[in-house]
């Protein structure tokens, strides 16, 4: 007998006034008996909407079942056959915008926790699992994968599981890609993604570190080395400003550059050198997922007065739901429709505020949105010391630059096809930021792991 | 990986080392840069290349104890390794084509001016090479940069070795008594580029200027190495780190440079006495 109950179980969290204070992770996780009675409010659906709404097609009523039935194990392997990072997933995918979205028990109520239960089945195997993973046998091929974000990652172990033996090559002296120094430690823990790729290390993946792809090494001499297919994933690339007085003055970060110091260099520890400003008073600029993450950041880091400055209205907001949730909850102050038009020095150079006006909604435009304008004589001083611009990123040039007949379109993302990650370059594929600008993590999964098919079927098709 | 090799004191505060780093000395070049840790846990940070040897596969950096990471990084030995090496990044300088040209060092740039002094002379370009020191006790690279140009002038601030002025006396000295360059290659604090680029402007003489800001992976992701470039902005990881001196806003470029300056000073302090309370 289903569980009929209208509305998720919870998920416990850190107390806001508390968690604002730490880096450690805010969501606690479900007790075994509030995940079975979650899974429970599965109607098991024959039709199953959710797992078209997943981009890399998780037998979600078929893991929900197990679960229900209290077998953790059984549903964290069905959950496995289809994903290479559920216990990553599970907690950054946009579930209301996938699976959730599909979820019949939407229409009357709130769709079952499908995101929550995927994260309790992948910690709990991860509590437990003894032993590693068995090698599979090499069939002789050797692949490259560059970038280990969620893009390679998922194409390196795809590949590996079908006997490639895979190097991934990272630019960073540590392996994960936004994984480690863009999402923070209390979203995800930096020891789930270490565990992810401990667990790819066993499979037989080897992973090179401090290799910059298109300067240390070229793709070309990557197949010169021996690599007979090569799949870039590497990510959204440099940070984009505003174009606004001011943005070269001190105190003014891109998000890549506030959260790669707080995330991957650890700058919110006291014994790590990295530095840092701890500002009182900090905006940030923006209104995706990574604007709400440095805005939370900034707020741990002991800032008095967060804001987020976006232009449109909360209906408009990029960010998750959760996040937006979340980051109010910590006290974030959201001045929505509200636009930077310069950031003003101080006598020694630092920010000491930043000009805004304010805006409204006009006619829509081309992305469907109403576009905002300036209202007349609206212009007002924000009081603060800091300024963190996440508007985005554009491509990374490195190997676009240095590897004839790659092509790329004219906002320099790599062409690449949407089923296969093929490029211009035979042997060369594709996917992730790198192919569509900032999206996901389960996105760019889901492009590394289609790569993995399409390079398998490549290198058979020479053989 | 990433071994010490040689380690060579050149003064008081700056320092050599010759790293084990095949695949970057495979590809390093004169003007491009690496990024390392001394330590697990430390910083990263960027250091241009001041030499390299392809077939022993190794990078020479020279660096100023000025901060916490370089504080630690001195006091690895030979034998010891370095965390991570990563490299080479940013662009290479452009020698092509170049038939004489000023090389101007200052201080410890001198160790990024040389293997650019080096490339050109190497290639048959005349080399006119002005290096500038406080003082005596600060000079490095004379002999290297002897052998790696036509001309040596040496200037130090208080007189003690060489000419007594500032580099750009020597070269507005030599642009006045006739030589032709076909570029200036300044290299150094930011103030002596900033001024070397100011008089070469009078001139006309086209000046590449080696930038060297506050950064993070190197590699375009963090934005921090920003800077102003003909009014436009450029990142000197992927953009850099060498720039046409006439274009660079140097006052801003100075201003972001001074952005961590407490904090700096606290970490080296803190450092410093680490190492202090270990000796005692």
């Amino acid at each position: 007998m289903p569980n009929m109950s209208p509305v998720k179980n919870e998920m416990p969290s850190q107390a806001p006034d508390v968690r604002n204070k730490n880096f450690d992770e805010v969501a606690l996780g479900y007790a075994p008996e509030t995940a079975i009675e979650e899974a429970k409010r599965c109607l098991n659906c024959k039709h199953k909407p959710c797992v078209g709404g997943c981009p890399v097609k998780i037998h979600i009523p078929a893991f929900i079942e197990k679960m229900a039935e209290g077998d953790f194990e059984g549903a964290y392997q069905i959950i496995s056959e289809a994903s290479s990072l559920p216990a990553v997933c599970g907690r950054v995918c946009p579930q209301e915008n996938q699976c959730e979205k599909y979820c019949v028990r939407g229409i009357k109520g709130e769709p079952v926790a499908i995101g929550r239960l995927e994260r309790f089945a992948a910690d709990y195997h991860n509590a437990r699992v003894t032993g590693k993973p068995q090698k599979p046998e090499s069939n002789g091929h050797r692949v490259a994968v560059v970038g280990s974000g969620p893009a390679g990652l998922a194409c390196a172990g795809d590949l590996a599981k079908k006997g490639y033996e895979v190097t991934v090559f990272e630019a960073l002296h540590l392996a994960g890609g936004v994984l480690v120094y863009g999402i923070p430690e209390f979203r995800l823990p930096k020891a789930i993604v270490q565990k992810e790729i401990d667990t790819l290390k066993e499979l037989g993946v080897s992973i090179e570190t401090n290799v910059v792809i298109g300067r240390t090494v070229s793709i070309d001499e990557l197949f010169e080395d021996g690599f007979e297919a090569v799949f870039i994933g590497t990510g959204a690339g440099l940070p984009k400003f505003m174009g606004i007085p001011g943005e070269n003055l001190k105190g003014v970060y891109s998000a890549n550059e506030f959260l790669t110091r707080i995330n991957l260099m650890k700058a919110y520890q006291d014994e790590r050198t990295t530095p840092i400003m701890h500002a009182k008073r900090v905006a940030v600029v923006g209104g995706g997922n990574v604007a709400m993450d440095a805005a939370r950041c900034a707020k741990r880091l002991g800032a008095e007065e967060v804001y987020i400055v976006y232009r449109r209205s909360l209906e408009e907001l990029p960010a998750r739901k959760e996040e937006v949730e979340h980051a109010m909850e910590e006290g974030i102050i959201f001045k929505l429709l509200c636009n930077p038009v310069g950031i003003l020095p101080d006598e020694t150079r630092f920010v000491s505020g930043m000009k805004c006006v304010e805006m409204e909604l006009g006619e829509p435009d081309a992305s469907g949105r109403r576009r905002p304008v300036v209202k007349e004589n609206s212009e007002f001083v924000l009081d603060v010391d800091a300024v963190v611009m996440s508007i985005g990123t554009s491509p990374n040039p490195l190997i676009k630059d240095t590897t004839e007949g790659l092509d790329v379109k004219a906002w320099g993302g790599i062409v690449a096809e949407e089923e296969t990650g093929k490029t211009s370059r035979e042997g060369v594929f594709a996917g992730g930021d790198a192919v569509t600008g900032a999206a996901t993590v389960i996105l760019a999964m889901g492009a590394g792991k289609d790569a993995a098919k399409a390079m398998d079927a490549y290198i058979k098709s020479k053989e | 990986m990433y071994s010490i090799v040689r380690k060579k004191q050149l003064n008081e505060t700056v320092m050599l080392m010759e790293i084990l780093a095949p695949q970057v000395a495979k590809k390093a070049e004169p003007g491009q840069f690496i990024i390392l840790r001394a330590t697990e846990d430390g910083e990263r940070i960027p250091l241009t290349v001041a030499d390299y040897d392809r077939e022993k596969g190794t990078v020479t950096i020279i660096f100023q104890i000025v901060g916490a990471t370089t504080k630690v990084l001195s006091t690895l030995n030979e034998g010891d390794s370095l965390a991570d090496f990563v490299g080479p990044l940013g662009r290479a300088t452009k020698t092509e084509g170049l038939k004489k040209v000023a090389v101007v060092g200052g201080g410890v740039g001198c160790a990024i001016a040389y293997p650019v002094a080096k490339k050109l002379h190497g290639q048959g370009c005349e080399v006119h090479a002005i290096v500038g020191f406080r003082n005596r006790d600060l000079v490095i690279l004379e002999d290297e940069f002897r052998a790696a140009s036509d001309k040596l002038v040496m200037m130090s601030d208080d007189g003690s070795v060489g000419e007594k002025g500032l580099v750009t006396d020597a070269l507005k000295r030599l642009i006045e008594s006739g030589e032709q360059y076909d570029e200036v290659i300044a290299i150094g604090p930011l103030i002596m580029m900033k001024f070397v680029s100011k008089l070469t402007k009078e001139y006309n003489i086209p000046t590449v200027v080696s930038m060297n800001p506050i950064m993070i992976d190197g590699t375009g992701m963090c934005g921090g190495c920003r800077l102003s470039v003909g009014g436009e902005m450029k990142f000197a990881c992927v953009d850099g780190p060498e720039f046409d001196g006439h274009q660079v806003d140097f006052d801003e470029a100075m201003d972001r440079a001074s952005m961590y300056k407490d904090f700096e000073r606290h970490a080296y302090e803190k450092t410093c006495n680490l190492f202090q309370r270990e000796v005692e």
